[in-house]
């Protein structure tokens, strides 16, 4: 049971099936901000597209207290399957995609590519003075590669924000 | 365009057809409404037919207070029909004030047609964009195949669960177009199944709490006037059975009878003595229906700090949102209520009767501070005195009475003045507190109830925030009664800038009125006037012999407040009592200054 006396913050990744629907993203995103929320990332895309689901992934903190009622805000609009909490529920996966320019010759060109190469970041487009390399990983992973890429002449970053599963064999009804 | 669906039976109508089809086979009878543009294709339909009736407001607001006022003294689905643009933003007000107070209403709006949508068109308005946070939910029907189905999907989201608001935006064209027409939903809601059966677990638990309760306390609001007169005959039953006293929200007034010896009054910010001080001392605490809401709770580090607290409730996020519970039931109001006097019966502990006897004689010292009494003395008539003198005059006449408010100082003298017996009777604007409520609500309940007493107790300020619709009395020959209290200010704001903002009356004054009397007569009624404490009895009984729409200006103390008060910020036991009696609000500190 949450305590309401208990300020301690908490991060928490929201899973939530929705039916894809127009508006659906519009329903999400004004309970959070309507409501007072935080969300530090948001993700949707549909996931059957035969039954017509979304799944969004939330992530969001608060007190114990906040993150429970943000939990049954979101179970109680209309449109929403079910809501998992998956820094909760057990181990989960948490994965984010980022693209990433770097402009740069000679020396600080090879410098990213090594760095590149020790993150499993991949290039996918080059020219003869850029990069993008497209990184998956965990938020800090990325943060500590775009850090890096900083002195070494980065130009553009573009995240997806976070997409997240549990481990193991359970799973949202779909 | 998706497929239509393939169901026997099928038939094909304009969507004008389809939507009064889907409203008739949804057992409406009258919506209310106001035409325009958008929607003349369903004004045209409505006029081809005489299963629903159509009664024209005189603003959109209106339309969706009325319909309030129809659902909550009926329990079924009140519904709007308004065009699009103005027609739709004009019944904002009304939808948020449904949405606070659970009330199931379906909006109808009119939409300039799908390939105008996004353009700027005259009368356009993002009204799903609009309304999204103003309803429990809302569609813009785009495919006339869905159209059907939308209507009768709308129906079953505004009365399950927490009941509450639905908009359905229907563009021009999807009226006009051709469609074809299913009598019941295909299938269940994909993702919408609220629970409604409480688990067996959570009530086992919540009896064996109140077995052993030494100073239990029970409150409940409006979830359980919601759930139908069922609940509130089972709440009944349940407070009867194990002796406990009982408390109602604003919402849930007339869930209990006010003239049962167990119950304590309403509780809260204008609350008696009795009720607060039991749930700021018990040791158990059931609440049922309601939401531990601010103007409940009072400040929240020091509600009700000894006790063990069960809280069911049909909405999951109203449990834990405010006040940390004990034990979580969710459920519906009635099944709740049945399940727990079955368990209660079937459960072989013995409930601590000496201790719940020695609890209600703790209750009785309260009870004698008589926080409600107040003296009618001299020639100006104490707003409490006219409340009470209506209710005991109405109650004389044995007649059917449905009492609506407006919002402020006279709502607060209403609750705590007029005894209700039973639910649906009590139509007050709560969450949202919403001014011009109360004419518009006894409408809709008059309309519903043709033979009923139905009153709009009111202020003068509040009662010209919709003072258009005795228009729409005169039209239809509603004979409902319009109570002002007139003490010639915003009375609530001006109490309050007396004890908080050092006695500076800042705008607070009812300047300009107009003469109520003549008023009443322009719009085709009568109109009646009390100025001192000698005439209050014959106006109130005037009023009510009157068959017609009857304004009744009551001039009231205009010094009067509204006590007992817990000032804003302060604990239950904070509370404020009457004028000579203990308590001030000089401690309200600065953050408690910030509170509404």
């Amino acid at each position: 049971m949450p305590d309401p006396t208990d300020t301690t913050q908490r991060a928490a990744t929201i899973a939530v099936l929705v039916e894809n629907e127009a508006g659906i993203l519009a329903r999400v995103v004004g309970l959070f901000s309507g409501r007072g929320y935080n969300i530090e990332s948001l993700t949707v895309a549909p996931v059957d597209e035969a039954r017509r689901l979304s799944r969004i992934t939330i992530v969001t903190s608060g007190t114990d207290m906040v993150i429970e009622q943000i939990k049954a805000q979101l179970d109680r609009l209309v449109p929403v399957h079910q809501v998992s909490d998956l820094t909760l529920e057990g181990p989960h996966l948490s994965r984010e995609l980022m693209l990433i320019k770097v402009v740069g010759r000679g020396e600080q060109r090879l410098e990213a590519l090594r760095l590149a190469d020790a993150f499993r970041a991949r290039v996918v487009d080059a020219t003869t003075e850029s990069f993008v390399f497209e990184i998956t990983g965990a938020g800090d992973k990325l943060d500590a590669f775009a850090a890096l890429m900083r002195p070494l002449g980065l130009r553009e970053v573009v995240r997806t924000g976070v997409a997240a599963i549990a481990r193991g064999p359970h799973g949202l009804r779909t | 365009m998706s497929a239509p669906p393939q169901t026997a039976g099928t038939r094909t109508m304009t969507g004008a057809e389809i939507v009064l089809q889907a409203l008739k086979d949804n057992g409406v009878e009258v919506i209310f409404g106001y035409p325009g543009g958008a929607v003349l294709p369903l004004y045209d339909a409505l006029f081809q037919q005489n299963a629903i009736r159509h009664i024209l407001v005189r603003h959109e607001q209106a339309a969706v207070h009325a319909a309030e006022g129809y659902a909550r003294s009926t329990g079924r689905v009140g519904v709007v029909l308004v065009t699009s643009g103005p027609g739709a933003t004009n019944a904002v007000t009304g939808l948020v004030d449904a949405l606070m107070d659970s009330i199931p209403v379906i909006c109808l709006t009119g939409q300039v047609p799908t390939h105008l949508i996004g353009n700027d068109a005259f009368q356009e308005a993002d009204t799903t964009g609009i309304t999204r946070p103003a309803t429990k939910h809302n569609y813009l029907v785009k495919d006339i195949n869905r159209l059907a189905e939308t209507v009768h999907e709308a129906f079953y989201v505004a009365k399950s669960g927490r009941p509450g608001p639905v908009v359905i935006d229907l563009p021009k064209d999807i009226l006009i177009g051709k469609g074809p027409y299913a009598e019941a939903p295909s299938a269940p809601h994909r993702s919408y199944r609220p629970q409604t059966e409480p688990d067996p677990q959570a009530i086992r638990e919540a009896v064996r709490l109140l077995k052993r309760a030494k100073r239990p306390v029970i409150y409940t609001g409006g979830g359980v006037i919601n759930s139908g007169p069922e609940a509130s005959r089972l709440l009944t039953e349940f407070v009867r059975l194990t002796g406990m006293p009982c408390t109602n929200t604003l919402m849930g007034l007339g869930a209990f009878p006010a003239s049962d010896p167990h119950f304590l009054g309403m509780l809260g910010m204008h609350g008696t003595y009795e009720a607060n001080l039991a749930m700021h001392g018990c040791d158990v605490m059931l609440a049922v229906g309601a939401r531990f809401d601010d103007r409940v709770t009072g400040r929240l580090n020091a509600f009700s700090p000894g006790s063990r607290k069960i809280h069911a409730d049909i909405d999951p996020s109203s449990i834990n949102k405010n006040v940390k519970v004990d034990v979580a039931i969710v459920g519906d109001a009635g099944r709740v209520l049945a399940a727990l006097l079955e368990c209660w019966r079937q459960d072989e502990a013995p409930q601590d009767r000496a201790a719940l006897a020695a609890w209600w004689r703790q209750i009785d010292e309260w009870r004698a501070r008589q926080c409600l009494r107040y003296e009618q003395v001299g020639k100006i008539i104490k707003p409490q005195h006219a409340v009470r003198r209506l209710f005991e005059i109405t109650r004389e006449t044995g007649r059917d009475t449905f009492i609506t408010t407006e919002v402020g100082q006279h709502q607060m003298w209403a609750a705590q003045y007029f005894g209700f017996e039973r639910p649906n009777r009590w139509m007050t604007s709560g969450g949202l507190g919403t001014m011009g409520y109360g004419l518009p609500a006894a409408m809709g309940v008059q309309i519903a109830h043709p033979e009923a007493l139905v009153i709009d107790i009111a202020g003068e300020a509040s009662i010209l925030m919709n003072i258009q619709e005795m228009s729409t009395l005169a039209q239809y020959r509603l004979p409902v009664k319009v109570f002002i209290l007139n003490n010639e200010y915003m009375g609530m704001v001006r109490q309050w800038q007396e004890l908080l903002h050092g006695g500076r009356y800042s705008e607070s004054y009812s300047a300009a009125l107009p003469d109520f009397v003549k008023l009443a007569e322009s719009f085709h009624g009568v109109g009646l006037r009390a100025e001192t404490a000698d005439d209050l009895d014959r106006v109130i009984r005037e009023m009510i012999a009157v068959d017609r729409p009857v304004i009744a200006d009551i001039v009231v103390d205009q010094k009067e407040n509204c006590f007992p008060m817990i000032p804003s910020g302060a604990a239950h036991n904070e509370m404020i009592l009457g004028v000579g009696q203990e308590g001030s609000v000089a401690g309200v500190t600065d953050e408690g200054k910030v509170l509404v």
